[in-house]
């Protein structure tokens, strides 16, 4: 099994989450995150004094796969994620060693 | 018919003569005016409503760890101050005069105020409405100087400190500007003839200066200029500058004492100011920084609100378009670029946006004020005399030094009875949490605190019981 954590801009939420759903992929965890990258920061303004913000607002979806849908998985959500501009996040692919279901104590692929 | 209209004439000289006798007519009836009496109840409570306008446009100009620290500081001095007034405060500022420098203490307890108009003050209202009335503005007077010094004072020094401040501070300054008796003004910039019609020196000069010198006095938040402080909740700021441009319509037209033209007068500078100055703080801002910012908009129009304030019974509305729009680009210029340069942490800009836009304002009087709005006033600068500006000046220089000095010496008296900062730690975790024990925003799952239990099981036995019956 593989999991797949991807850091994505908060406005591609919607789209890689139906994406994913439509390939079959049931269960995920999503968090709101703080991030900086290419990206850089932006400026915000209080009374006349400016502050650059380095950490930009970002979502990170994680989700754990059979090992034969991950590159098929990776390949979805890059295609949907992509806008082409400086910020459209990263993809990060690693080994899980086992799953186990808490309710009914399966394990390993019939646990995700 | 001949005789009714005997009788009735019979009837009416009666009242009159007993009407005459001054004695009897003041224990019976108290001569009010119910309008005016009417109109100045409620100013008082619109100004009262300020207080807690002036806790959010503060509260959520913090960070969050002390939001309800900075809230608090505005709620309890209105708890102070309201009891304070009652036992010597109000005798201070208004009572029968001493060398026209502050009230005796002759109205101790409120004794000699009541039901019945005052000779001296507002006589057609019941005195007790006008030292109510009176009570609202000191309250806010004390509560502006919090902005100074928010998030990092500790909250016993600044309980003393304001019983201090308002006792030593504003009841004098009130006493020197309003101080009145049946024969005139008594308190010596109100014989001098400085023009100050809702508060700009007694209120705003004085708490802005003597915000800025606690700010110094304190010293810097920790972090300050290399951490980001930005505000944490400006909707909260926003609905709070909105409390304060409604309950200004009390401050200032109700700072005619009567429900009559002036009072109309007043209100309509008022909110043109406000508007003006809200206008080109975000003009001011737009070209400066490439944003219009709702922050902006309403520090600007408190900035044109604070403006208008000593003028607002003396000057038309065009005239208050200017002061207005002077107002919110100096105010501007205090907090953006002179608070940079000098450095001092002036955390909400008590000082920049009161003290110095009272200051334009005091001055703004002395320009253009003109009899033709009340011929109690004065013709300013504009309308031929120009000595009127002195008088202003004079009464700024007076207000400035008296406010500073005695700030500075209160504040080194309660330091040397309690601790008067944060310590670091403190002011890591914030205030709210430290010094209240008490979290605005925490972290709730399932309807409960995240990783909250009760720490002692006694009190639970209530709840406990509760649940085996259920």
């Amino acid at each position: 099994m593989k999991k797949v954590e991807c850091i994505l801009r908060p406005g591609k939420l919607e789209e890689v989450k139906d994406a994913l759903s439509q390939f079959g992929v049931k269960g995920m965890t999503v968090y709101q995150v703080m991030g900086c990258g290419l990206q850089g920061g932006r400026k915000e303004v209080y009374r006349g004094t400016e502050l650059t913000i380095n950490l930009l607002p970002k979502i990170k979806i994680e989700i754990v796969v059979a090992d034969k849908d991950a590159d098929e998985i990776v390949k979805i959500i890059t295609k949907t994620a992509n806008t082409g501009q400086i910020g459209d996040g990263k993809i990060f692919i690693s080994p899980v060693e086992n799953v186990v279901r808490i309710r009914t104590g399966e394990m390993d692929e019939s646990a995700i | 018919m001949k005789i009714s209209k005997v009788k009735v004439g019979l009837i009416l000289w009666m009242l009159l003569v007993l009407l005459s006798i001054p004695g009897i007519a003041l224990a019976e009836d108290p001569v009010t005016d119910t309008g005016d009496t009417t109109f100045i109840i409620i100013s008082a409570a619109m100004v009262m409503l300020m207080t807690p306008g002036l806790a959010l446009f503060y509260g959520g100009m913090v960070r969050k760890k002390n939001v309800l620290s900075t809230i608090m500081m505005s709620f309890i001095t209105i708890c102070i101050v309201s009891v304070q007034w009652v036992l010597f405060g109000y005798s201070l500022a208004f009572g029968p005069d001493i060398n026209s420098l502050v009230g005796n203490l002759s109205w101790l307890g409120l004794s000699g105020v009541g039901q019945g108009p005052s000779d001296a003050y507002a006589t057609t209202i019941p005195h007790y409405v006008f030292m109510a009335f009176q009570l609202m503005f000191a309250i806010i007077t004390a509560a502006i100087i919090s902005g100074s010094i928010a998030e990092r004072m500790r909250f016993p020094a600044f309980i003393l400190f304001i019983v201090l401040w308002t006792t030593f501070v504003y009841d004098p300054l009130a006493h020197w500007v309003w101080g009145w008796d049946a024969n005139g003004a008594t308190g010596w910039l109100g014989k001098l003839g400085a023009l100050d019609f809702a508060g700009g020196t007694v209120v705003h000069i004085s708490s802005g200066v003597s915000g800025l010198v606690a700010a110094l006095v304190l010293g810097r938040r920790k972090g300050y200029g290399t951490e980001p402080m930005a505000p944490h909740q400006l909707p909260f700021t926003v609905i709070g500058a909105a409390l304060l441009w409604f309950g200004w319509f009390g401050f200032n037209a109700g700072s005619a004492v009567a429900a009559n033209g002036l009072a109309a007068s007043a209100f309509v500078v008022t909110n043109t100011a406000a508007a003006a100055a809200a206008l080109s703080w975000v003009f001011a801002e737009w070209l400066h920084h490439g944003k219009p910012t709702m922050l902006g908009a309403a520090s600007g129009c408190i900035a044109g609100l604070v403006g208008i304030t000593p003028a607002a019974g003396f000057v038309t509305p065009l005239s208050a378009i200017v002061i207005g729009l002077v107002a919110g680009i100096v105010c501007y210029l205090a907090v953006s670029v002179i608070k940079k340069r000098f450095g001092y942490d002036d955390s909400l800009d008590a000082f920049g946006v009161h003290g110095i836009g009272g200051m334009w304002g005091a001055i703004a009087t002395g320009i253009f004020c003109t009899k033709t709005v009340n011929s109690a006033g004065a013709d300013g600068l504009l309308y031929g005399n120009p000595g009127q500006v002195v008088n202003q000046l004079i009464g700024v220089g007076a207000t400035v030094a008296f406010a500073a000095t005695l700030t500075f010496v209160i504040l080194k008296v309660v330091g040397a009875v309690c601790k008067l900062r944060a310590t670091e730690e403190e002011e890591e975790v914030g205030l709210d949490l430290t010094i209240h024990g008490e979290d605005a925003y925490p972290d709730i799952v399932g309807g409960s605190i995240l990783g909250g239990k009760y720490s002692t099981t006694p009190d639970l036995a209530m709840y406990s019981t509760t649940l085996k019956t259920n």
